[in-house]
């Protein structure tokens, strides 16, 4: 494992909120009928995890299941254990039409921290999307687009989100959350 | 001279003194101040000379919409052209210089233009275009460059930093004034999201000044007591120094909000953009004062009457010590008022309406103030300062009366609603005949995404002019916008004013009313573009009946203030030379933004580095570090090569290539797309994807195929390698991994959803590295782990395994004839695995080789690369791919287009292959020309040439190209007559230079 | 710059968040099929003043395909729905002739 890394490489950014990489992070696209008990019972089995409704992500520990689509479902694993688990899900849903993908590389996650209001802020400098809290609560998955590339977030709790994003377009983001959460940026919009 | 007054201004600290420079010349002015203020306190009345004529030009207003005093801000990396004095904020160490003067403001060559006048009318420059092209070039271009545009484009790289903001409310309101306040007020009340936008500085608009009674206490006090109550109400959100700038549709509102011009030294960004979206808006936007049209109204020291009450309240600035003002409603008096109390002469005031004014006219006789009814200003007296006016009856053509010496003169047209943000997206206006004034149409408001309509116009911005007026009017709109977002307004009565007895206002669109020739030519509409009421009169007589026409024509209304004080004295002026109703002329469209924003705003964070995203390889770094030459590939960059010390790009490239062909080279080809597709139906997917068969290809095979569009053309091609019975992996071009799998999903989810396949782009979960030549078998064996033999790995075959302990996946395929493994790693070992390779490789010498090794070698065995055989009008066909196209299938995406007539005409032009007869490259993109000339009068061609290099393997030019019947005409010479001037020869041969048979690459 | 309601995610989208696909509802036209159909199929679209129905992608989002019903001279929104039906559902219909009655696209009415 010493000579796997991530495409950030534990980069770390201090402004008014924290910007890191947060790491090797397993995960698994999952492709079918989200509607099939087959298919429920399979992730459920894989991860100790309910498969989340539209646009939610639920989580326990260091696995999370997050709706992506309709169809479309992505689970988070601790990364050693992402190609174990997608082997077990494929096995679970042989005979049924469905994709599994181990895409741990093929993505990257960042980690803001911060307090409250200043984490929403440097999100809400890249996205077009509601960020107040009323609005975007933890639990919520929303994919969307930061600056000209797209991505997701989401909110652990009040005081971290984690950012996913294509490995290729890493530098970009993490920069892009650099310079959003540059001091003398804050909005002091959201309370 | 216009000086500082030893009352206190308003907006003035006068406990801080604050340096600042104009063209070079040290002043001081006090914290509070703005450039304009701080200038006139210097007795700085002249700011400018005007665009066209270069005459002398003061401020004319106050505000945003001044049309004057714009000034070069700032030097080097932080100058900013065309800044509005009358909006900078005053701050230590403010350098601005004046614009459109040489030498100096005080003498300008340029305004020999204004004697000139009479040869610069409307259309100068349409007729210009008319006269005898040399007389352009030799006469009027000159001139005309020596004096065209405002200030100076800047020089260097912005130094400031900029950004975007995202924000979703129920409710914008635009405007701090009092109608704004207490629209935003109403509608936090009711529960909504509220976000109000103030674009000045300070809150309640003009109301401070203008003066007035609310609820028993005076109107500043209620300004103050309003934004307490706001400040504590969580749902309201207040943001001063921010402008809307734009309405648009679905109730998007871009907000431009300026945080460090008025304090440079801040940390943080210069400028915020607002990207709002809100399901009301309410625009609260005040209304701006109207210049009279009388001859020398834009000599410095003639002012809007409100702008000179503000300079004389706000900031404690006389315009002149003898002020005469000169006006056709109540509201002028106000100045003349203000004045007097601050112990300022004001010799008379000119009041154009014969029964004169109300109680305000009252309380100024009262004063003492001299009035004039009836009468108005034949000219102004002085030039680059005012030393008198002439008086006239205005009813009259401008006999004089009598002249009054002043040194000021503060004019008052009557008041126009700021419409702006109402009308730019959609909303209409009507004409106010009594009020003299285009208003909102109430009952024609912008509509957005559910038809209804979603901004409401409050306060002097609805055309309530008195305050009582203007304080009903807000309270209902913020009540109406909340109650049309959902929240419960508390219908609560709107709070009293003190009334004042008013008479109406008499509109004047030319001053005297029967203003002869002469004097038209010295009354100005429009300053900033020296358009005068003789232009625009010229412009009717000339037939230009439509306002837009007029506009185009004359320039009224055009440039930085987009004709905020112009525009209804101009079209008023227009209806009576078209002896036609002012609504039936109607006005020029609004456009965003309503004044000028920066260009770093509207970028946001998007320059330097993350200009655009940059995609990086897991390799990126290491050809970084190996000072690659980068060759933009889409987002991509990839490494065109890798020069040495001394060496030329061209010889790299060549050394990459022999090194190749000779023993072993390896390329970084992660960036080639991988989408897994996978499903029951995929193989027959895939038949309709691809032109060949793919749903025979047996598990553990590869097969290239060819994918088009609709129209037929060739739009992507690739390898694709069965994975199992019901996976496939399609490899795609770099350029093309998003655009074909969204292409996968577009066909899958909008015609075959009763297909069950689903797609995955795993592009980038692997890093992909080829490993290509005679010795590449032998590195991969001393990796081991994976039998690569011929007889466990034979071409167009793939297989998983683990290679020196990493996790891969080999394709044994090849775009260069050679032996050629693609080695597919998970990302994040792919630096790894290419150190590994890199190791043990080095016996045979190998190292990597760029794109344009890639691009020679392919085209040294005639293979077709998307984007340079292919242009989005080639089909499979003209390349000689025939074989690649199944006749077999009853359908694929393309196949009834190319069965249209053009695609099946046998003189569409054939890929073949083009060597010179003496060895050099080709131009890139040269046409091959043919006997006679075409219907318009050029040569004929025959063929062009799509891809061309030189070969360091065959060592000289090799190219390929699309000619006429080019198959059947094998070892003809045809001609290429290059940009140059020489005509280069070039034989037809057979695409395939290299390794005929295929030899090399299947061993 | 539009909003509109992605009924896959249920997202309300700006209009950067999606890519515009053209035309909704077009019948495809393959192998066999006559010059004329074929010509119409690749070529010729309704560019109305007023009710159309067109075809977006939540391209940064969900991914998926959707239809919407507007009006191109208003730019009202009267509803968005599944990209897997070949003629516009009764219910976006009903909404249409409630604001436009008397409208018609192509056949549909």
């Amino acid at each position: 494992m010493s000579d796997t890394v991530s495409a950030l490489n534990g980069a770390t950014f201090q402004g008014f909120v924290t910007v890191e990489d947060a790491g090797l992070q397993g995960m698994i696209t999952l492709r079918g009928d989200l509607g099939s008990a087959k298919l429920l019972a399979a992730v459920t089995a894989a991860t100790g995890l309910v498969t989340p409704s539209q646009r939610k992500i639920v989580s326990q520990g260091d696995m999370a299941v997050a709706w992506m689509s309709p169809d479309e479902v992505l689970i988070l694993t601790p990364y050693d254990q992402a190609g174990t688990i997608a082997a077990t899900l494929a096995q679970a849903l042989s005979g049924e039409h469905g994709l599994v993908q181990t895409v741990s590389d093929a993505r990257t996650v960042v980690r803001l921290t911060g307090a409250p209001g200043s984490v929403r802020e440097v999100l809400a400098k890249l996205a077009p999307v509601d960020l107040s809290p009323q609005a975007f609560e933890p639990g919520e998955f929303r994919r969307t687009r930061l600056a000209q590339v797209a991505g997701a977030m989401w909110f652990d709790d009040t005081t971290s989100a984690r950012i996913i994003c294509f490995r290729s377009v890493a530098d970009y983001v993490f920069k892009l959350l650099c310079i959003s959460a540059e001091e003398g940026g804050e909005v002091d919009y959201f309370n | 001279m216009s000086t500082r007054l030893a009352t206190k201004g308003r907006l003035l600290n006068t406990g801080k003194q604050i340096r600042f420079s104009f063209n070079g010349k040290q002043m001081t002015g006090f914290e509070g101040d703005t450039l304009a203020s701080a200038l006139l306190a210097n007795g700085q009345m002249m700011m400018g000379r005007s665009f066209k004529y270069h005459r002398p030009r003061g401020p004319v207003a106050s505000g945003a919409e001044e049309p004057n005093a714009l000034v070069g801000l700032g030097t080097g990396a932080r100058f900013e052209p065309n800044q509005r004095a009358t909006t900078t904020e005053l701050f230590d160490g403010l350098s601005a210089t004046s614009q459109n003067h040489w030498p100096s403001l005080d003498f300008d060559i340029g305004a020999v233009n204004n004697k000139l006048a009479r040869f610069f009318p409307a259309g100068f420059y349409y007729k210009t275009f008319m006269a005898p092209r040399m007389a352009w070039k030799s006469v009027f271009e000159p001139i005309v460059r020596q004096s065209a545009g405002l200030g100076r484009v800047p020089k260097d790289r912005d130094a400031d930093r900029y950004e975007h903001f995202y924000a979703f409310v129920d409710i914008v309101v635009v405007g701090g004034g009092v109608a704004g306040l207490l629209a935003a007020r109403a509608a936090g009340e009711a529960g909504a999201k509220v976000l109000l936008l103030e674009q000045t500085a300070h809150w309640g608009g003009r109301a401070p000044v203008d003066g007035g009674v609310v609820d028993g206490q005076p109107v500043d006090k209620f300004v103050e007591q309003l934004v307490r109550e706001l400040h504590t109400m969580p749902n309201v959100t207040l943001r001063n120094r921010c402008m809307a700038s734009g309405v648009y549709d679905h109730g998007y509102v871009l907000g431009y909000e300026r945080l460090t011009d008025h304090a440079p030294d801040m940390n943080g960004p210069r400028h915020r953009l607002w990207r709002i979206r809100a399901k009301q808006v309410v625009t609260a936007t005040g209304a701006i004062e109207r210049p009279l049209s009388f001859s020398g109204n834009d000599v410095p020291g003639v002012m809007l009457a409100s702008a000179v009450r503000d300079y004389a309240i706000d900031y404690g600035v006389s315009v002149g010590d003898r002020t005469v003002v000169v006006t056709n409603n109540d509201d002028g008096y106000r100045t003349a008022i203000a004045l007097k109390n601050l112990g300022l002469e004001v010799p008379a005031v000119i009041d154009a309406r014969a029964s004169g004014g109300g109680g305000l006219a009252e309380e100024a006789h009262a004063l003492g103030i001299r009035v004039e009814t009836g009468k108005g200003i034949a000219k102004v007296l002085g030039g680059k300062c005012v030393t008198g006016v002439a008086i006239c009856s205005q009813a009259g053509e401008g006999a004089v009366l009598e002249e009054i010496a002043c040194d000021a003169v503060a004019m008052s047209g009557g008041w126009s609603p700021v419409v702006h943000l109402w009308s730019h997206c959609g909303g209409k206006l009507i004409w106010d005949d009594a009020l003299a004034m285009f208003r909102p149409d109430v009952d024609k408001a912008p509509t957005g995404a559910d038809g209804q309509g979603f901004v409401i116009a409050a306060g002097s911005a609805n055309g309530a002019l008195q305050l009582q007026h203007i304080l009903t009017d807000a309270q209902s709109a913020g009540e109406a916008a909340a109650l049309a977002v959902g929240a419960k307004p508390k219908h609560a009565a709107a709070p009293q004013a003190q009334a004042r007895d008013e008479a109406m206002i008499e509109p004047v669109w030319l001053m005297p009313q029967g203003a002869g020739p002469k004097l038209r030519m010295k009354a100005w509409l429009d300053f900033q573009n020296d358009v005068k009421v003789s232009d625009v009169m010229l412009a009717a007589q000339e037939g230009y009946e439509s306002v837009e026409h007029t506009k185009r024509y004359t320039t009224l209304g055009m440039a930085t203030d987009q004709g905020k004080l112009s525009n209804i004295n101009g079209l008023a002026t227009l209806a009576r030379s078209l002896n036609a109703d002012i609504p039936q002329v109607g006005t020029t469209t609004f456009r965003p933004p309503y004044t000028p924003i920066s260009m770093g705003a509207i970028a946001g964070e998007a320059r330097g580095e993350v200009f655009q995203p940059l995609r990086k390889t897991p390799m990126h770094q290491w050809h970084e570090d190996r000072a690659a030459h980068w060759e933009p590939v889409g987002h991509w960059r990839r490494p065109y090569c890798y020069p040495r010390q001394g060496e030329s790009h061209a010889d790299a490239v060549a050394r990459e290539i022999n090194q190749t062909r000779g023993s072993v080279g390896m390329l970084d080809a992660s960036t080639l797309g991988k989408i897994i597709v996978k499903g029951p139906d995929a193989g027959r997917f895939l038949d309709m994807l691809y032109t060949n068969m793919m749903s025979n290809l047996k598990p553990g095979k590869c097969r290239y195929g060819l994918m088009c569009n609709e129209n037929g053309f060739l739009m992507d091609d690739g390898v694709v390698a069965r994975i199992d019975d019901d996976t496939f992996l399609c490899h795609t071009t770099t350029g093309g991994a998003d655009h074909i799998h969204g292409h996968m999903e577009e066909w899958l989810q909008t015609e075959w959803w009763d297909w069950q396949v689903y797609t995955a782009n795993v592009t980038e979960q692997y890093a992909q590295i080829a490993v290509v030549g005679p010795n590449a078998r032998k590195v991969l064996e001393k990796l081991g782990g994976v039998d690569v033999s011929k007889e466990s790995l034979a071409f167009m075959e793939w297989k998983d395994g683990a290679l020196a302990d990493v996790p891969v996946r080999i394709y044994r395929i090849s775009f260069s004839g050679e032996l050629s493994y693609e080695i597919a790693v998970p990302a994040n070992q792919g630096q790894a695995l290419w150190d590994k390779i890199i190791e043990a490789g080095a016996e045979f010498g190998i190292m990597p080789y760029g794109t344009e090794a890639l691009h020679v070698m392919r085209a040294e065995k005639g293979f077709i690369m998307i984007g340079d055989e292919t242009d989005g009008t080639v089909i499979p066909q003209d390349l000689g791919l025939n074989w690649a196209i199944s006749k077999k299938k009853e359908d694929y995406l393309g196949k009834r287009a190319q069965a249209r007539s053009h695609m099946t005409d046998p003189k569409r032009w054939k890929l073949v292959g083009l060597e010179t007869l003496d060895g050099s490259v080709l131009p890139d993109g040269a046409y091959a020309s043919a006997a006679g000339v075409n219907a318009n009068g050029q040569r004929n061609m025959q063929g062009r040439v799509t891809s061309t290099y030189h070969s360091p393997t065959l060592g000289k030019g090799i190219a390929m190209g699309l000619v006429l019947n080019g198959p059947d005409r094998m070892g003809e010479v045809i001609e290429f007559p290059g940009t140059d001037g020489t005509t280069y020869k070039a034989r037809i041969c057979d695409p395939v230079f290299y390794d005929k048979d295929g030899e090399k690459q299947n061993v | 710059m539009l909003i509109l309601h992605c009924p896959y995610c249920g997202v309300d989208a700006e209009e950067t968040e999606l890519h515009a696909g053209g035309e909704a509802h077009l019948k495809r036209f393959g192998p066999h099929s006559s010059d004329e159909d074929f010509e119409t199929y690749l070529f010729a679209r309704e560019n109305p003043k007023g009710v159309h129905f067109e075809r977006w992608r939540h391209a940064n989002g969900c991914g998926k395909w959707f239809h919407a019903a507007r009006c191109t001279a208003t730019l009202e929104v009267f509803g968005t729905y599944s990209a897997q039906v070949t003629t516009p559902p009764q219910a976006i219909r009903d909404a249409i002739t409630a604001k436009r009655p008397g409208w018609s696209w192509r056949d549909v009415q």
